[in-house]
């Protein structure tokens, strides 16, 4: 961050749960929750979205995706890791 | 007779149930640094010994339930209580004063200080029960006076109050060097608590087994723990330390490292040595990491849960040539996630999963059990971890999907029939894979079991010395 700002910068998280999502989502824009990290207390205020969620899929080249993501995006609990990362993200106006 | 076949001729785990330690974990002492009340939130909720030794995945452990017996049982775990054994079909709990006195009785420099009358009681105890040598239980004989413990702890001493669940000050853990950071009294508490973890779980291989320890010529240890100074930090064998302990005077031994993968590398590396002719027979172990204790602690409390991650844990695997007896290890099934390989979970369980099996000619669902990461849900899921093994089953059937051999909507079957529960406290290597062992060693000697794949992963990237990950699998069978 300190070398390349927070302009122009988005978040794609890769996590496998609903909570992990909000944790990782939550420190991109509130800071570490746990206050644990680096960024505990650091509110960076980003767009954070997961990689799953239609608006970053659809920007990705559909064999690509299915290749990194495919097997993935089977067992994952979708709908609850969309909503979790859009909660923090629209708490935060994004 | 094939001469190059290997078999793992049996396996027993241990756990030692210690409260008092919890503190001293990673993530509990850094919060203790900034806020000393968190020891009075840490102590308020940490088990007592029976409720530790009745916790259903403890039992599933040591072989008091089956993996599918488990599974079969309402969660919450913690809230179901219930009867156990110290010794169990698959290995022993022990609480923590005997654990305490079995660290000291490993303590071959004097650095942990025991209070005289609580290490007279344990002496009394370990020595009831037997295994030890005069040597070993003289170290609990002397024991210092509550003002010496006293005396060690003053502010900037460097050393750790060691305490027993209730808060009862029982000893001292002193630091070995004022600059050398590798030798500082939290390192050397890890060290020793790990070779102790170890020691004990060659014990009661070698006890339960009715072992010759004079007929072992190595071990090999599997640990993650680094022992050394700081001119040879990890510089390692533990190994021989271990051996030393368990009368393996004939052995000789190294150490294995490679994160959680560790165990199934040094299993791997055993296979060879006896494959090769160089040893007949051979101790793969892992002892604890204290490091670990009550790392999601925060979870619990959050959750109002007991603080679950209160033991420390040890594996010993027994690997001979084959004589006939015990399932074979098959030198043909290794999968290992090379150094091209893609990083993403779905990519390592390719090469670990899919590559092998192909090249086997098996299906998927000719595995009848994968043992993967068997950690504990219930210690995983309230810190937003998630359910460890379910997820890599689930991933293990989507490649099966993927691969023409499953309908998608058949994966939920094939998780429950081809996965179970995580039951393996969140021990790090312990917990990568070997939990199962000693219940595949028996499935495949009895018939219930035709086929066990182990699979393990270990984080390199923690280390900051490489971004990537590791991985590697093996198959065992019954003998024919």
């Amino acid at each position: 961050m300190d070398k390349v700002g927070t302009e122009d910068l988005v978040v794609i998280l890769g996590t496998p749960t609903a909570e992990s999502s909000e944790l990782y989502a939550t420190t991109m824009v509130d800071g570490d929750p746990s206050w644990a990290g680096a960024l505990a207390g650091t509110a960076l205020g980003l767009p954070v979205f997961h990689v799953t969620e239609d608006a970053v899929k659809q920007q990705a080249d559909a064999s690509v995706y299915d290749e990194q993501v495919g097997v993935a995006e089977m067992v994952l609990e979708l709908d609850e890791i969309r909503g979790a990362v859009k909660k923090v993200r629209e708490g935060n106006g994004a | 007779m094939d001469a190059r076949s290997v078999v793992i001729k049996g396996a027993k785990n241990f756990l030692a149930h210690t409260p008092g330690l919890v503190r001293h974990g990673s993530r509990p002492s850094r919060d203790i640094a900034g806020d000393s009340g968190v020891v009075e939130v840490i102590g308020e909720r940490l088990r007592t010994f029976e409720e530790a030794g009745a916790y259903a995945p403890n039992r599933a452990y040591l072989g008091g339930l089956t993996p599918d017996e488990l599974s079969r049982l309402d969660r919450p775990w913690y809230a179901l209580g219930g009867d156990f054994e110290r010794s169990q079909r698959y290995g022993r709990i022990m609480p923590e004063d005997e654990f305490y006195g079995v660290m000291k009785m490993m303590d071959d420099f004097d650095l942990l200080w025991l209070d005289q009358g609580f290490s007279r009681r344990v002496a009394e105890s370990l020595a009831e029960k037997g295994g030890w040598t005069a040597e070993q239980l003289g170290k609990l004989e002397s024991g210092v006076s509550a003002e010496q413990v006293a005396g060690q702890l003053g502010e900037g001493a460097g050393n750790l109050p060691m305490y027993l669940r209730g808060g009862e000050l029982i000893g001292v853990m002193n630091a070995a060097h004022r600059q050398d950071a590798s030798l500082f009294a939290d390192v050397l508490l890890e060290n020793l608590a790990c070779k102790a973890a170890a020691v004990m779980a060659v014990k009661v291989l070698l006890e339960d087994l009715d072992l010759d320890p004079l007929s072992f010529p190595y071990i090999l240890n599997s640990g993650e723990e680094a022992v050394g100074d700081r001119y040879q930090r990890g510089g390692g064998n533990l190994a021989k330390a271990i051996g030393k302990e368990c009368g393996l005077v004939n052995s000789t031994g190294s150490d294995v490292k490679a994160f959680c993968t560790g165990p199934n590398h040094a299993v791997l590396l055993g296979a060879a040595l006896i494959s090769s002719g160089i040893f007949e027979r051979l101790i793969v172990v892992g002892g604890c990491s204290l490091a670990k204790l009550g790392m999601k602690y925060q979870g619990h409390v959050r959750k109002g849960m007991p603080i679950l991650e209160d033991v420390l844990a040890g594996s010993a695997i027994l690997m001979e040539r084959n004589c006939g007896v015990g399932p074979v290890l098959r030198l043909d099934s290794v999968g290992k996630h090379d150094v091209g390989a893609g990083g993403a979970q779905p990519a390592i369980l390719a090469e670990l999963v899919s590559k092998p099996l192909e090249r086997l000619g098996l299906a998927y669902s000719d595995v009848d059990k994968y043992a993967t990461e068997m950690h504990n849900p219930e210690v995983t899921e309230p810190a937003g971890s998630g359910n460890v093994p379910e997820l890599n089953y689930k991933l293990i059937a989507a490649l099966a999907v993927r691969g023409g051999q499953l309908e998608r909507h058949e994966m939920p079957e094939f998780v429950s029939r081809h996965g179970m529960p995580g039951f393996s406290p969140t021990q790090g290597h312990i917990a990568s894979a070997i939990p199962f062992m000693p219940h595949a060693v028996e499935g495949l000697s009895t018939g219930s079991l035709n086929r066990v794949m182990f699979l393990a992963k270990g984080s390199l990237f923690l280390g900051r010395m490489t971004q990537m990950s590791d991985g590697l699998s093996f198959i065992i069978e019954p003998n024919d």
